[in-house]
């Protein structure tokens, strides 16, 4: 399977099974539209091809490029076969747990529109996480991740600061942990920044693989859902917060991360907002919501949306040419030492690999899920989780959904999100279309920023 | 070649082999938290 697209002026062709890129002339573009799969060789290029293109190309290009297309074919790096659906039909994933999230405070001080958390309380009680049940958690999860060496416990909420003397003690009893059990802990922290400080930055730097910064774009976008609970907005004591923390991890190792919405549709001046803040690490992403809520995402704002991408793309390239450039999450993809075969076919590893622990310490498949008591596979008190629902989830993979069979970009997003597709299709195995419309775009839009890059290095 | 240039090797066919070790970052510690985001990610056996 091919995928051929052209952006940033670049003629882009992907080959899926083997995960190369091309960039072609015009001339190899054009011809690829004549060529079906399977392909099949010839000595020469064929006369239907030639006839076709004879308007517009001469004999000794089409030869020419016709030779080359087999050349690629023969290096396994053009309409290369699908090599990865006899593992996937042998599926047997021996997951061990290696992630957790863990939901700190079912609380939070801000009162988001959005917030897919209910505003913190997971459609249950507020409340926080003891250390106690962190604790376990911790024991849990050095118990389940069998030889697993690293391990990821990403401190979540609601809130988490609301709950900040336990996210210490947790932190430096995992790191106890981990020297007995040769485990090697990185923990994330993800924060609106309300109850963010000096002591506390200092703590997250000295103690945090990553930070996650959650803020919207410009002051208009942002206040206008993330409120505090008087309904004042959040942007004006948290921006100068941010940029302090981002400076001091040296704008590494963290993600100033957002939403954007039905009401700001013209996110890409949000992205480059934060750009102009300072921020060189950046995350925006479409919220996900059911279509009757005002804020939500609907198919009629694709084409909306997939302009801002081209938009946002164009302003990515121009200051990276500028020499200042900043990193955009979505826009992010390495070519040649990505992800495994293996990684890809199964993804994010919701519900096997990764697990959440709520406040009270029952453990669902992932932080979305958490409340939905269908998905409650145990408490951490007990250390073992439901085996019926975590091989549903160990079982799926971009082969067990049929939507993903065609789909060029099944292979850089894994199928998209379980929690997403069981929200909007009652099953895990069956993608939410509108995410899987964005997915598409933006992979188009990372994979010519890399290859503009490659190939204007020099 | 002249009409095309490849940016990279065919390199997803040839993990196969050696992935699923397991040890790498699962997607959703990083940023996404609501949107699968796979092939941004950083094998642990890179470098």
């Amino acid at each position: 399977m091919i995928h051929k697209y052209k952006q940033l002026g670049l003629n882009i062709v992907m080959d899926i099974y083997s995960g190369a890129v091309h960039v072609t002339d015009d001339v190899m573009f054009d011809m690829l539209d004549y060529i079906s799969e399977p392909f099949e060789p010839e000595d020469k290029c064929p006369e239907k091809i030639k006839t076709a293109m004879s308007d517009r190309y001469s004999e000794a290009e089409t030869e020419e490029s016709y030779a080359e297309i087999c050349s690629l074919y023969k290096n396994g790096q053009l309409f290369s076969r699908d090599v990865y659906e006899p593992i996937a039909k042998h599926w047997n994933k021996q997951s061990v747990v290696k992630a957790l999230c863990l939901h700190v405070a079912h609380d939070c001080n801000l009162r988001c529109e959005y917030c897919f958390a209910g505003t913190g309380e997971f459609h249950g009680d507020r409340g926080l996480m003891s250390v106690e049940t962190g604790k376990k958690a911790i024991d849990f999860v050095v118990n389940a991740s069998g030889n697993r060496h690293n391990i990821e416990i990403d401190y979540f909420g609601g809130e988490p600061l609301m709950n900040f003397e336990a996210v210490k003690e947790i932190t430096e009893y995992a790191k106890e942990q981990g020297r007995l059990h040769n485990k090697n802990f990185r923990f994330t922290l993800t924060t609106n920044g309300v109850l963010l400080n000096d002591e506390i930055s200092k703590y997250l730097n000295e103690n945090m693989s990553n930070v996650v910064l959650s803020l919207d774009g410009t002051k208009e976008t942002n206040d206008r859902v993330r409120r505090r609970v008087d309904g004042s907005g959040s942007y004006d004591s948290i921006v100068p917060k941010f940029q302090k923390i981002a400076e001091s991890r040296n704008q590494d190792n963290y993600y100033v991360r957002g939403t954007f919405t039905a009401f700001n549709k013209d996110f890409a001046k949000d992205v480059i907002h934060l750009a102009d803040l300072g921020f060189k690490q950046t995350s925006v992403e479409p919220v996900v919501a059911p279509e009757s809520e005002p804020y939500a995402l609907k198919p009629e704002h694709v084409d909306k949306i997939c302009r801002e991408y081209d938009k946002l793309t164009d302003e990515y390239i121009k200051r990276y040419n500028e020499g200042r450039g900043f990193n955009f999450f979505h826009f992010m993809v390495d070519l040649d030492q990505g992800p495994c075969a293996i990684k890809r076919l199964s993804g994010c590893g919701a519900g096997h690999e990764y697990l959440a622990v709520a406040a009270n310490g029952d453990i669902y498949p992932c932080h979305q899920f958490v409340g939905n008591h269908d998905f409650l596979m145990g408490n951490v008190n007990e250390g073992v989780i439901d085996e019926n629902i975590k091989n549903e989830f160990e079982r799926s993979n971009v082969y067990t959904k049929e939507k993903c069979a065609d789909c060029f970009s099944k292979f850089y997003c894994s199928g998209g999100c379980s929690a997403n597709a069981y929200n909007f299709n009652k099953d895990i195995n069956k993608p939410y279309e509108l995410a899987c419309e964005f997915q598409k775009k933006r992979l188009e839009c990372a994979i010519a920023i890399e290859a503009y890059k490659r190939l204007n290095k020099n | 070649m002249k009409h095309v240039q490849t940016l990279n090797g065919a390199s997803l066919k040839n993990s196969v082999k050696h992935g699923g070790c397991g040890e790498c970052q699962t997607s959703c510690q990083s940023a996404c938290k609501t949107s699968c985001t796979v092939a941004n990610q950083k094998c642990e056996k890179a470098n």
